[in-house]
């Protein structure tokens, strides 16, 4: 078989903007000296055709004949550059290569075969560079080492991928004679994160069958019963003590969110807590499902990867609920370490914020906006305890017909699996993804990186929702966590399944039984068909191009048998392996912790500090990540991400209109605050909750129909004090969706964020709680945005402004914590959403913006800059406790259940008539001179800025090319 | 040019087709034994990674055409389906990933499979449209500017000449390096388009990476201003061209959109069916006495064209 070497550069007339952009992240990782950077797209072609054909391949698919030339083999670099360095990078074998897809496609298109394509990038950096610069280029800047490997120098490209035919081979591993050191020690061996207790339960299990497991029942075991894939911390026994005071949970999940959720019982609550989505109604016809996942394990070896697969895998979750969602919005909450860390502070084996950032910021842009859903809400977090372990939460909301909420599998229907080819890509990661990081995991979890390909996620997901409007099938669901294993053994847990592994398509050949079974590649479903039905939904698949391969079906006798080649290589009881999985008791306890509050020197003007909140990083504008996601695709936007008189300040919640010819929408927000919880994680939860709700009543949502979810990222659970701060945050929510009347509708955890260091030192984050919310808007011409309209509009502010500044971003950029970390007044603090809500539905209210980071001023500051008007503010109007009396306190005190609503002089009655038994005041106006005073009780302006100022500050943080 | 005239078998435009159009039956006469057609019917050209398909059929709707949502695949196994259409749409997207280039994939499937059904339908006097990635599939299968060579029916095999070898423009990666959703204002230009009078400004998001105009040499570039070919050009709010981000990507003469000889086969990167209703224009909640939305101009006019001409 010939192989053709395609070389494709930019003309020199045209700017190389792959290679600008390379050069820029060379500088930035501190490496200098260099001039230029030239980049290149190679391709490499297994074909038989001929010299002109090639030409035309060249030509005709690969490049663009005004502003690029082509070169078939190997160019040399131009004569006579003495100081020229050439890097390659290829993919490794195996890794999913969608650009080597479309060349194949596009191949036959013009006639002929290729048997192999595979593409790299090719790289000559101009300029003076010694060994070590040149492979910290390669492996900091160009490649990644879990996907890529690097060829420096004009060498031979590594060879392709032609890997031998597997030959059955059963492999039995004898666990029944083990002992304890044994068993634990073949845990750790095949990396199957199970613990003593866990693999005793499943010796006892086969000493029982009187007989050893082959490897692939270990492994589907060790998936099933993953802390990814059950969340036995969550749902252990816990015996927690509190400040010497003891409390016992029986099931820490259950008698908390859960708990709330049943105990609301809201009749539009359709599908909680069951399916990959929770579901609740939206109007007569259609309901709506959200899930929020993580991946940050994987985004921490491979940002740009494992993001995409992070955005990738939760749109799977909708498209996988009940009968299958149509997918309608995307969300994405980051927590980063701090993008101006210094290179030599970063520990071995982790990547530079900066480059995580980046990375992350990309792969979510690449995959949302190729699977054409508007990214539209998320929020972005730094704390250096965030640098080894970055936190990546990607959501998606989806819409159904009512009456497609659930699934049906029955005995007798086939399984099909459907979409993307199996590969060895993401082997390992529900178990790796359990457990905590260390520098070495660079190099011995590389292959539980995943690769994404949107276009195949994407045209998969047009023929199934054909297929769902036909009825075809009865029963589907995704391959996340687990693959195969967890999909297939979910479906059938009731019925019994059996599944023939060598029909299963894959990517290249080689792998074996357990490999196809466990294997976490992307874009695949599982789907439960009746045979009558197969032939027309197999044409659905096959008129887009898309593969679709009956690999088993599902039986009544409640076993999972899995065949290779007419073998058997395993066989479990669904009870067992569903409901085996021995159950904890866990110990934690909380301890009050003696933060002070510091005695900051009080000022004359607090402008400065105003500039500094603005500019710091979790305040700052993050219009640099939101205009790379498309939040406008599908046409529905209404409360768009970005707001105001020039399209650039922060809204609080976006709002869709998922169906054209109706006018409800649906308000998407977030909270999170991360800084609260080393004060108190259960004061952090609530805040969370309360700002996810505010976040919804400002923009218009209903206040009586709000669904959250929750996403923990923890430490290490199996230490009682950071179990105990689980335990505080879970009692949390449940105490706020009471209060709120707000269920939880989907939850997930993701423990075990912790990093060991080379020198044994363990970095773990912050308790981290995401609450996500959603709510229905009953008329989207109600919305209200939170910039200021109009001149001579009255500010009010509504809730009480109490001395909490701990963990304020005041004392943040002060360098301290403090204690008084702001609580939930959970009698007061619902009322007033509950009238906001009321309030903007009644057409009273021209702005509303809630109090957050930084406080009162700050959301005043980004009111008036968003809006263009100024505003005149007075203390004296805002409502306060008897404590709070310094301006500090005043301005930048984080308390909850605060809102700045802008309201014309015709609705001031009606307004004050709404809000009549309830803390507020009128503080300040809407003026037409382009600046914020903030006036003290004694008159003195003690916050003075000209709007441009402010917004320069906000802006410049971020103001990345 | 020798271009056929457009509308070459076209009724004489009768006034009450427009009143009474799409919703009256039995209006099947019109003058000199043409045809006048009950409803405006458009296909939206669906492929892998094609995903503005959805709001633009319901842009197609709200002016009152009849859409359908059409996968590539059918129409190359069943060309003369066209027949049936008065306007094609390639819609937004990221046909086939946009690997290799933005569009250039199912360029070469239309190059390759529809180049003359295409054709054909541009010659019947019939309506082509193409947004963001619509519009880099047009110009980079040749569709868009157009050359002289475009009044002959392609002869089989030609294809790929035109694809490529004369190839003089094209559409590639923003000057910022990276994809970008933004709103901006375009100019429409002295053209013969059929869906915008020309110095009418109008107010649209972009939302792409490769979106920056390139002409191999000034000749080219002199082609298009002197056919007036340019459609739309990037401007501030006072009709000014200027830099990023007014003109978001970089493009050659602020360069927005691209309209053929005939007037009837238009391509812009700007999004018209993403502004159909007053609530998607970013700062609706305080323009409360606005009354259209722009991005429907493009299509009331088109369907307005085929009504008044078939």
């Amino acid at each position: 078989m010939k192989q053709w070497r395609f070389e494709v550069f930019n003309k020199p007339e045209f700017a190389d903007v792959h290679g600008n952009g390379v050069l820029e992240s060379i500088r930035e990782v501190g490496i200098g000296g260099i001039e230029a950077v030239q980049s290149a797209r190679v391709f490499l072609i297994e074909a038989e055709f001929d010299t002109d054909f090639a030409h035309r391949v060249a030509k005709e698919i690969l490049t663009d004949a005004v502003c690029e030339q082509y070169y078939i083999g190997r160019s040399k670099p131009p004569a006579g550059l003495a100081k020229a360095t050439l890097i390659e990078v290829h993919l490794k074998s195996g890794v999913t290569d969608p650009v080597a897809e479309s060349v194949v496609k596009a191949i036959a298109d013009i006639g002929q075969k290729a048997d192999n394509v595979r593409t790299a990038r090719k790289y000559l950096l101009l300029g003076e560079l010694n060994t070590r610069q040149i492979e910290t280029i390669a492996k900091k800047v160009l490649a990644n080492d879990c996907i890529e490997d690097v060829v420096i120098g004009n060498e031979a490209e590594p060879p392709a991928p032609h890997l031998k035919p597997y030959q059955l081979k059963i492999v039995h591993l004898p666990i029944r004679e083990l002992t304890d050191e044994q068993l634990v020690a073949l845990s750790g061996e095949k990396d199957l994160f199970l613990n003593l207790i866990e693999m005793q339960t499943i010796q006892n299990y086969f000493r029982k069958a009187d007989r050893d497991p082959t490897d692939i029942e270990l492994e589907s075991l060790a998936q099933t019963w993953s802390e990814h894939c059950v969340h036995k911390t969550m749902k252990s026994s816990v015996d927690m003590t509190i400040d010497g005071k003891n409390i016992h949970y029986n099931n820490l999940l259950k008698e908390t969110v859960f708990k709330a959720t049943k105990q609301l019982n809201k009749p539009w609550c359709i599908s909680v807590f069951e399916d990959n989505a929770g579901v609740v109604e939206f109007d007569e016809e259609s309901a709506v499902c959200f899930k929020v996942e993580t991946h940050n394990h994987p985004s921490a070896l491979d940002p740009y990867g494992g993001a995409a697969t992070g955005i990738g895998g939760v749109i799977r979750d909708p498209m996988g609920t009940g009968l299958g969602a149509r997918p309608i919005a995307n969300t994405d909450i980051f927590c980063f370490g701090e993008p101006d860390t210094k290179l030599e502070d970063i520990p071995k084996g982790v990547l530079h914020p900066r480059r995580i950032m980046k990375g992350v910021v990309s792969g979510v842009r690449d995959y949302g906006n190729r699977m054409g859903i508007p990214t539209i809400n998320g929020a972005v977090y730094f704390d250096n305890r965030y640098m080894a372990n970055p936190l990546v939460f990607c959501g998606n909301i989806g819409i159904m017909d009512k009456n497609k909420c659930f699934k049906h599998p029955q005995t007798g229907s086939l399984i099909i699996v459907v979409g993307g080819r199996t590969g060895r890509d993401g082997i390992h990661g529900a178990t790796f993804s359990s457990g905590q990081m260390t520098h070495e995991h660079e190099t011995i979890f590389s292959h539980a990186v995943q690769i994404g390909n949107a276009i195949t996620e994407k045209k998969t997901l047009d023929c199934l929702l054909e297929a769902n409007k036909a009825g075809l099938y009865e029963a589907i669901t995704d391959c996340g966590a687990g693959g195969l294993s967890s999909a297939v053994g979910e479906m059938g847990a009731e019925l019994g399944a059996e599944v023939e592994l060598e029909k299963v398509p894959l990517k290249y050949t080689g792998l074996n039984y357990t490999e196809i079974w466990i294997s976490e590649a992307q874009e695949r479903m599982v789907i439960a068909v009746r045979p009558e039905n197969l032939e027309s939904i197999m044409k659905i698949f096959a008129d887009e191009n898309v593969e679709a391969t009956v690999i088993g079906k599902f039986t009544d006798d409640k076993k999972l048998k899995l065949r290779y080649d007419d073998q058997s290589v395993g066989e479990l009881d669904m009870e067992f392996l569903h409901n085996g999985v021995p159950k904890y008791s866990r110990k934690a306890t909380w301890k009050s912790t003696d933060f002070v509050e510091p005695n900051l020197p009080q000022k004359d003007n607090y402008t400065e500090d105003l500039l500094k909140i603005l500019s710091s990083y979790n305040v700052a504008s993050k219009e640099w990540i939101i205009r790379q996601y498309d939040h406008e695709v599908q046409g529905a936007s209404v409360i768009k991400p970005l707001t105001g008189i020039t399209n650039d300040g922060p809204s609080d919640a976006a709002v869709i209109r998922p169906k054209y010819t109706s006018d409800r929408g649906l308000a998407v927000s977030c909270g999170m605050n991360p800084l609260y919880g080393d004060i108190d994680p259960y004061w952090m939860a609530l805040a969370g909750i309360d700002e996810a709700i505010r976040n919804i009543v400002c923009v218009g949502g209903r206040f009586d129909r709000i669904a959250l979810l929750d996403n923990f990222c923890w430490g290490n659970c199996a230490r009682p004090e950071t179990l105990g701060q689980l335990v505080l945050a879970s009692q949390a929510c449940f105490d706020g969706a009471i209060a709120y009347g707000a269920p939880f509708i989907s939850g997930k955890d993701s423990l075990n964020n912790e990093f060991e260091c080379e020198d044994g030192s363990r970095i773990a984050i912050p308790p981290t709680l995401l609450i996500s919310a959603m709510s229905p808007v009953g008329d989207i011409n109600k919305c209200v945005t939170m910039d200021v309209k109009k001149p001579a509009n009255i500010l009010f502010v509504v809730g009480l402004t109490k001395n909490e500044l701990g963990g304020s971003h005041y004392y943040k950029i002060h360098n301290q914590v403090g204690a008084n970390v702001p609580k939930v007044d959970l009698e007061t603090g619902p009322k007033i959403a509950a009238k906001i809500s009321e309030a903007v539905e009644k057409g009273l209210v021209a702005s509303c913006h809630d109090c957050s980071e930084g406080g009162l001023a700050v959301a005043l500051a980004e009111m008036a800059f968003a809006g263009g008007y100024g505003i005149e503010a007075d203390l004296r109007g805002l409502p306060k406790s008897a404590d709070c009396l310094r301006n500090d306190v005043q301005l930048f005190s984080e308390s909850n259940s605060r809102f700045i609503v802008e309201v014309e002089m015709a609705n001031f009655d009606a307004f004050a008539k709404l809000f009549l038994n309830l803390p507020f005041g009128q503080v300040g106006k809407v003026i037409a001179a382009r600046k914020l005073v903030i006036k003290s009780y004694d008159g003195r302006a003690i916050v003075d800025a000209e709007l441009d100022a402010l917004k320069k500050a906000w802006q410049k943080t971020f103001d990345w090319k | 040019m020798l271009s056929k005239k457009p509308g070459r078998r076209l009724s004489t435009g009768n006034k009450s087709v427009i009143l009474y159009g799409g919703k009256s039956k039995g209006l099947r006469k019109g003058f000199f034994g043409s045809t006048m057609i009950k409803k405006v019917k458009a296909i939206v050209l669906r492929a892998a990674g094609i995903n503005c398909d959805l709001e633009t059929q319901f842009a197609l709707e709200l002016a009152d055409a009849k859409a359908e949502r059409i996968h590539i695949n059918r129409l190359i196994e069943n060309k003369a389906m066209l027949s049936e259409y008065q306007i094609l749409v390639f819609p937004g997207g990221f046909s086939y990933g946009d690997d290799v280039a933005a569009g250039k994939i199912m360029a070469n499937q239309v190059v390759n499979h529809l180049i003359e059904a295409v054709r054909k339908f541009i010659d019947d006097g019939k309506l082509v449209l193409g947004f963001c990635n619509g519009f880099q599939v047009l110009v980079k299968a040749g569709l868009l500017p157009g050359s002289d060579s475009d009044v002959q029916p392609a002869a089989p095999g030609a294809a790929a000449a035109t694809q490529n070898d004369e190839k003089d423009l094209t559409i590639t990666y923003n000057d910022s390096g990276k994809y970008e959703d933004r709103w901006v204002y375009l100019q429409s230009q002295k053209t013969k388009s059929v869906f915008i009078e020309p110095d009418r400004q109008i107010y649209l998001p972009v939302a792409h990476g490769e979106g920056k105009i390139v002409v191999r040499n000034a000749e080219m570039l002199e082609k298009l201003k002197q056919n007036n070919l340019i459609a739309f050009k990037y401007v501030d709010e006072r009709g000014q061209e200027g830099p990023f981000p007014i003109n978001p990507n970089g493009s050659i003469e602020s360069i927005a959109g691209l309209v053929d000889a005939t007037g009837r086969v238009m391509g812009m990167m700007p999004h018209p069916e993403r502004f159909v209703r007053l609530t998607q224009h970013p700062r609706w909640t305080r323009l409360k006495d606005k009354t259209e939305a722009d991005g429907m101009i493009i299509f009331n006019n088109a369907v307005k064209y085929v009504k008044e001409h078939f």
